[in-house]
């Protein structure tokens, strides 16, 4: 198993920039999750780790070795396909098998090997079964046996829970989870599913237009989102946003949003520019009859335990986050106000968050 | 009403009516080729016969004939030599001949192998690296190149039968195997690119991919698991391959004579005592549309699928 660090790199497809330079360190037996809408360049990075892509520029080391322009056959490293791309010619002993016989390993080593994959997977009673035949869960474990048979020093993933139904991708994620925490293998893992990012992952990197936004902890991507992007992306829904028609200074600690005063943190930046955005997420908004902006209820989505209201407001559909108790009708007059100081200033200039006392 | 039968499935009337038309037509197409093997089983008399005997005692004649050369010999003679050995002297001695040595039927037939199986492999062969190649990789001129490959087909091949001709003399590889396989794996080649290639757009990269992660060069993928997959359409490319290189008439006649002579041009030469041999000239036609048929009936059910092949996605 082996650190992966990826160093300024870069590919263009024709005029076309896929990732943008972009830097990375993912840990040794890291499970690291690369997350964005499709088209932000995620795939083509892991693919460019995976040796199935040449980077235009830059560098990729596994461990301490440059791989950049090696083929994928020399790099020693597993992905593991959306498609799963098990080969439907052969039965799951000899996918399994696939890899071990380039490497040379004797019969009896394959055969072992295969065995103790198949039994950690829990797909040793399919051995001898053909790939057509099995279900879309299995073929799952034998794309992820055959990955973990050639013990590489690194497993890529793309987005290998997203043709399988909802309830099984839960279960998958469980045992991907544990099967990571058994082997510790470093994982570079694929996905534009914020719940099976958030619910895999020891790092998150967000990634749009071809670049990484922010490399962190779940709760921190959550919680303290360092864009505008990452934070209107993750969660569900997103993050609310107003626009500030002021700069702000430091140490400030309320804006005026259409004439009207908010508080927020204390500020420990200033703003570039005059047009800033107030980000508050769903859950810290609160309805009540008497203050806060006015508006009348737009829409209402039961989440089970949760409650979901849009709210029309003079400043646009706000989200609220509201708990199964509050009872609202359609067209149903409201006000909307913060619940707490969790309030995140962007900056209208960079799509930054601005250093505040909630976000340092 | 009968309500039990699905809307999308036909009546059992049109079911009746298809299998009639088809009846029909098959027994319109089968007569020929009966009346051909049942002549290849007549003796020569009753071939020429008018009217024509539909029931007649079979005689392996036709295919004595086909496999010996004879020579016709006075009573005195043939009473002077010791008794036949075998029931084929027999039969040709009571027509009055004796057997001078084999025909050159069985060499004309192994040209047809050889030529045939040989420029079927190298179409198909050559022709699923260059669809992989052009399915895959970013080739430049990729459309116009395509096109000029399927352009050598928009005329008939011996349209261009005289430049070959005087190329083949001048090359000499007039009456050879290896000029008969060539050409005949020129001329197919392009049917084999555009069929392969649309097979090989049909199986996702990942594949091989995959077999590249786990260890394998490209070339190596492609063999172990590109080409595994496509047997479907090397089927088909090879039963249309095949069916054009053994059937090639106009090329055969025009470039072979005696090494390298595929047995078209030669079986209507088959010519008996007084007139064209009919019974062997028909036991020679029964035994030419054999290999076809059976390489036909071998990979039948992956030409169904490879003829059907992408008009409807699995």
């Amino acid at each position: 198993m082996s650190q992966i660090k990826i160093v300024n790199l870069q590919k263009s497809f024709g005029d076309f920039t896929a990732v943008k330079n972009s830097n990375l360190t993912i840990n040794d037996k890291e499970f690291f999750v690369l997350l964005g809408p499709s088209g932000c360049g995620k795939t083509t990075t892991l693919r460019m780790i995976a040796g199935l892509e040449l980077p235009t520029s830059g560098e990729i080391y596994l461990g301490d070795e440059e791989v950049g322009m090696l083929r994928a056959s020399e790099r020693d490293i597993a992905f593991v396909f959306q498609l799963f791309a098990l080969y439907p010619h052969m039965n799951v002993r000899n996918n399994l098998s696939f890899p071990l016989k380039m490497q040379g390993y004797k019969k009896s080593d394959i055969k072992n090997r295969v065995e103790e994959a198949a039994k950690l997977l829990r797909i040793d009673h399919i051995l001898n079964s053909n790939i057509s035949s099995l279900s879309g869960g299995d073929r799952q474990r034998v794309a992820l046996g055959r990955a973990l048979v050639r013990r590489p020093k690194a497993f890529l993933m793309d987005e290998p829970l997203g043709t399988l139904d909802a309830e099984f991708r839960e279960l998958m994620c469980l045992e991907l989870k544990k099967l990571h925490l058994d082997i510790g293998a470093t994982t570079v893992y694929v996905t534009h599913d914020q719940l099976e990012a958030m619910s895999l992952a020891d790092r998150i990197a967000v990634m749009d237009g071809g670049e990484i936004l922010q490399a962190d902890e779940p709760n921190i991507i959550y919680n303290k989102p360092k864009t505008k992007f990452v934070a209107s992306f993750i969660g569900s829904p997103g993050m609310n946003f107003f626009e500030v028609n002021e700069g702000i200074s430091k140490d400030q600690s309320f804006v005026n949003i259409e004439g009207a005063k908010f508080d927020i943190p204390k500020q420990l930046e200033e703003s570039k520019g005059s047009k800033n955005f107030f980000g508050i997420r769903p859950e810290n908004l609160t309805l009540n009859n008497n203050e806060g902006l006015k508006g009348s209820v737009f829409g209402v989505e039961y989440l089970g335990s949760r409650k979901i209201i849009t709210v029309k407001t003079s400043l646009g559909e706000i989200k609220v986050k509201t708990d199964i108790s509050v009872d609202v009708k359609l067209n149903e007059n409201v006000q909307v106000k913060p619940s707490n100081n969790n309030i995140i200033i962007f900056d209208g200039a960079t799509d930054k968050s601005l250093n505040s006392e909630f976000i340092k | 009403m009968d309500t039990s039968r699905s809307y999308l499935e036909p009546s059992s009337f049109s079911k009746k009516m298809a299998a009639a038309i088809i009846i029909v037509y098959a027994v319109i197409t089968l007569i020929p080729i009966s009346w051909m093997v049942m002549t290849s089983f007549k003796n020569v008399d009753s071939a020429i016969s008018y009217p024509p005997e539909v029931l007649f005692e079979p005689s392996l004649e036709g295919y004595v004939n086909l496999f010996t050369n004879r020579s016709r010999q006075s009573q005195e003679y043939l009473d002077s030599l010791p008794p036949p050995e075998n029931w084929y002297e027999e039969l040709v001695r009571s027509r009055e001949m004796v057997i001078t040595g084999p025909s050159k039927f069985l060499g004309r037939y192994s040209n047809s192998m050889i030529i045939g199986f040989g420029s079927t492999f190298a179409s198909v062969f050559l022709g699923a690296l260059a669809a992989y190649a052009f399915s895959r990789f970013r080739v430049p001129l990729k459309d116009d190149l395509l096109f000029f490959i399927l352009s050598t087909r928009m005329f008939p091949p011996i349209a261009v039968a005289v430049p070959i001709f005087i190329m083949y003399r001048k090359l000499g590889l007039g009456d050879t195997h290896l000029g008969m396989i060539i050409l005949y794996t020129v001329v197919n080649l392009s049917l084999a690119v555009w069929l392969l290639k649309g097979f090989m757009d049909e199986i996702p990269k990942e594949y091989e991919e995959a077999a590249m992660i786990d260890g394998y060069s490209r070339l190596q993928a492609f063999f172990k698991v590109v080409l595994p997959q496509a047997m479907t359409g090397i089927a088909a490319t090879a039963i249309f391959c095949m069916i054009f290189s053994w059937n090639e008439y106009a090329f055969a006649v025009l470039l072979t004579q005696f090494n390298a002579q595929t047995a078209p041009p030669f079986i209507p030469t088959i010519i008996g005592e007084g007139g064209l041999d009919w019974p062997a000239i028909g036991a020679g036609t029964t035994l030419f549309l054999l290999p076809v048929m059976i390489f036909t009936i071998i990979l039948r059910k992956h030409l169904l699928r490879g003829i059907t092949f992408g008009a409807v996605r699995k």
